[in-house]
């Protein structure tokens, strides 16, 4: 789950992480409010939507004055600001943080995840912050600091130390910077986050060590055992159609094509979208449909890949292993009545009562077309799309 | 032979009062030698019971001492079961196989930590466990699609492996193991671990690996092939259409940072010496294309 960046400010601060002090605004009379409470002379307007690069994209405004701030405040409020991560149809900005402007002497960079390899939480740090960490890493590697952090210890007062005078932390700053790390570490433990990411981390002019953004995401697994955590999901910024499938517990995500698959198994609907695409095709969704696929469960489903207009035929594939044939061939039927479904449909089954899958789906009188293994089954579902046009 | 189980293994399920557990304790039973194999059940609160003859305990090492069982299979809900392969570690278990899925991250980090220097291995989690065709089943696949033979099969997907599994079936190539290492980021034995088993088992003749997108475990196991291996492996990886930053179901699933994309993979595991195909339906021919 990704939380926005005033959010994941508010998290580190509890974690003793310095911050700029700001406030959310939904309205400009909001953000106007928010700049005369913290007073000072210069602001920053920044856009909060959950994707990143949005200084690039326009999102995030310096004022030196109340007007400026109103004046800022309603171009970003309410705008489609895009983004290298939001798609070309950019996300709407809904949500401000107002903050106070900071002096900036140099931007550093500081970040977390769990690392796969030694499977501990890595402190990824470079004295390169502010641009796109993810070229510094590519072209000049040894810019990057890390240390692997030992679950059973914690973040030491000495690797913190290294990693700060490394990256450029003065010495006078080093206690700020060892504040900063070990914040990070607690908060990332604390809040199950699986990546967490300060960029830039500052030094201000009179050398103080500042939190100038804030990039939070949470492990889905662990959420249960955090409702504060929960509590910060933002529904406007996550596709209306994977929150649908999320309440009947399939697993969707939206792609660009036209081809709407339905599969058990995350790595087989990876591969069903991998063998569309060999055959010509392109997909217009992922869906785990998951082990028990009711007549309930494939209805919301169907539903849910139709309601893309995009799409121009459905691919199902299952592999019928402690899940039988015929229950899925008699939700598959169902499932096409219920949305009167005119598209062209193409289902492949296999795996116990497969014979009598088959069957059923002949017997329904429905035009379903089926195939006999996977590459059959796309090299159908592209054809229809293909003889449709 | 075989790796990791077979017909002489003694499992033990824990968790076997939940509705999963129960089910998949039925069929894993009644496949092959499945009735001798599964020989106790754990449930802390009811202990001096049974199931279905099954005799439960309250504790691995209780179930441990009374039977014999050596391997344990692992069905507990999400929030409990990382504590779950910690009790089993505890108890010297030779092998834990964890089939549940969603355990946080957090809690696999401290598990493999406080793993380090026992004697224990892990399978999963999150994964649908192991089977020696013909002789045990432990986890939640279709027994009747496999059939003995010398291919092994080593993968990080459920039914993506069930259908390789059943594509060699097929073609009359029976299989040594199959084993779902799950699809999890902190797991316990990777694509290496099972290759380097494969590769000292004297019945098995070939190897297919799956992998899918995210990680490098892929590439490290496809290294190690390329230095060690000296039977022929064949592989496929899932996820050449997947955008970067999207979580494919899996939890370790994800292309991030421009790293663990399926075409990187295909590649090193190409230069390494393992024929690969871009085809999912193609993987038992390919398979059967290096066999001599």
């Amino acid at each position: 789950m990704k939380i926005h960046e005033y959010q994941g400010k508010q998290i580190l601060r509890e974690y003793g992480v310095p911050t700029p002090r700001g406030f959310p605004a939904m309205s400009v009379e909001e953000a106007v409010d928010a700049a005369k409470k913290l007073g000072g002379k210069v602001w920053v307007v920044k856009a909060q939507i959950h994707a990143g690069g949005r200084g690039k994209g326009g999102g995030v405004k310096v004022a030196k004055s109340i007007e400026e701030v109103r004046a800022r405040s309603s171009e970003i409020l309410g705008m489609q600001l895009i983004t290298h991560q939001t798609g070309p149809e950019g996300q709407k900005v809904r949500r401000l943080l107002i903050e106070e402007g900071a002096d900036i002497k140099k931007e550093l960079y500081a970040g977390m995840v769990v690392d796969r390899g030694t499977q501990k939480v890595v402190l990824m740090a470079s004295s390169e912050g502010g641009m796109d960490i993810e070229e510094v890493a590519a072209k000049t590697p040894e810019k990057i600091r890390k240390v692997f952090i030992d679950p059973a210890q914690g973040l030491s007062d000495a690797d913190a130390d290294e990693i700060a005078l490394g990256i450029g932390i003065p010495e006078s700053a080093l206690a700020q910077g060892r504040t900063v790390f070990k914040g990070l570490y607690k908060c990332f433990d604390a809040t199950d986050a699986s990546l967490a990411e300060i960029n830039p981390l500052i030094i201000t002019g009179d050398n103080r060590v500042v939190a100038l953004d804030a990039k939070l995401n949470f492990d889905d697994n662990a959420l249960f055992r955090h409702p504060d955590l929960q509590a910060l999901r933002d529904l406007d910024e996550e596709d209306p159609l994977e929150i649908e499938a999320s309440k009947y517990d399939l697993n969707y995500i939206s792609l660009d094509g036209e081809i709407a698959c339905m599969v058990n198994g995350a790595g087989l609907a990876m591969a069903t979208m991998d063998t569309i695409k060999l055959y010509g095709g392109s997909p217009a969704n992922f869906l785990d449909v998951g082990g028990g696929a009711t007549a309930e469960k494939v209805t919301a489903a169907f539903k849910i890949m139709l309601s893309n207009k995009k799409v121009k035929a459905i691919l199902v594939n299952i592999f019928g292993g402690i899940m039988k044939c015929d229950t899925i061939a008699n939700g598959v039927v169902t499932a096409a009545r219920q949305v009167k479904l005119s598209l062209p449909l193409v289902v492949r089954m296999k795996g116990t009562n497969e014979e009598l899958g088959k069957q059923i789906l002949r017997d329904s009188g429905l035009p379903i077309i089926s195939a006999d293994n996977m590459a059959e089954a796309a090299e159908r579902v592209v054809a229809a799309v293909k003889g449709g046009r | 032979m075989s790796i990791l189980i077979d017909k002489n293994t003694r499992v033990m399920t824990q968790g076997i009062t939940g509705k999963t557990g129960q089910f998949h304790t039925q069929t894993s039973r009644a496949y092959a030698n499945g009735r001798a194999c599964f020989v106790a059940g754990v449930n802390p609160k009811k202990a001096g019971e049974d199931f279905e003859g099954i005799p439960i305990y309250g504790t691995v090492a209780d179930a441990k001492k009374a039977t014999g069982a050596t391997v344990s299979v692992i069905y507990v809900p999400p929030p409990f079961a990382a504590a779950a392969i910690d009790e089993a570690v505890d108890a010297d278990l030779d092998l834990v196989i964890c089939i549940t899925e969603g355990i946080p991250v957090r809690d696999m980090i401290r598990t493999r930590h406080r793993m380090k220097g026992r004697k224990t291995l892990l399978v999963g989690p999150n994964c649908p466990g192991v089977i020696t065709p013909e002789e045990l089943k432990i986890g939640i696949m279709p027994g009747h699609i496999h059939k003995k033979g010398p291919v092994g099969v080593v993968s990080r997907s459920g039914t993506l492996t069930y259908e390789a599994v059943g594509q060699l079936t097929e073609l009359g190539l029976g299989q040594s193991s199959c084993v779902g290492i799950g699809g999890d980021p902190v797991n316990g034995l990777k694509h290496i671990d099972v290759l380097k088993m494969f590769n000292d088992d004297p019945r098995t003749e070939a190897v297919i690996m799956v992998g899918e997108i995210g990680g490098n475990d892929e590439e490290t196991a496809a290294r190690w092939v390329k230095e060690h291996m000296r039977k022929p492996v064949v592989g496929f990886i899932a996820g050449v259409t997947a955008p970067p930053g999207k979580r494919m179901g899996h939890a370790g699933a994800i292309i991030s940072g421009g790293k663990g994309t399926a075409q990187e993979k295909l590649a090193v595991m190409e230069a390494c010496g393992i024929k690969t195909t871009r085809n999912p339906a193609e993987m038992g021919r390919t398979l059967k294309s290096v066999l001599k």
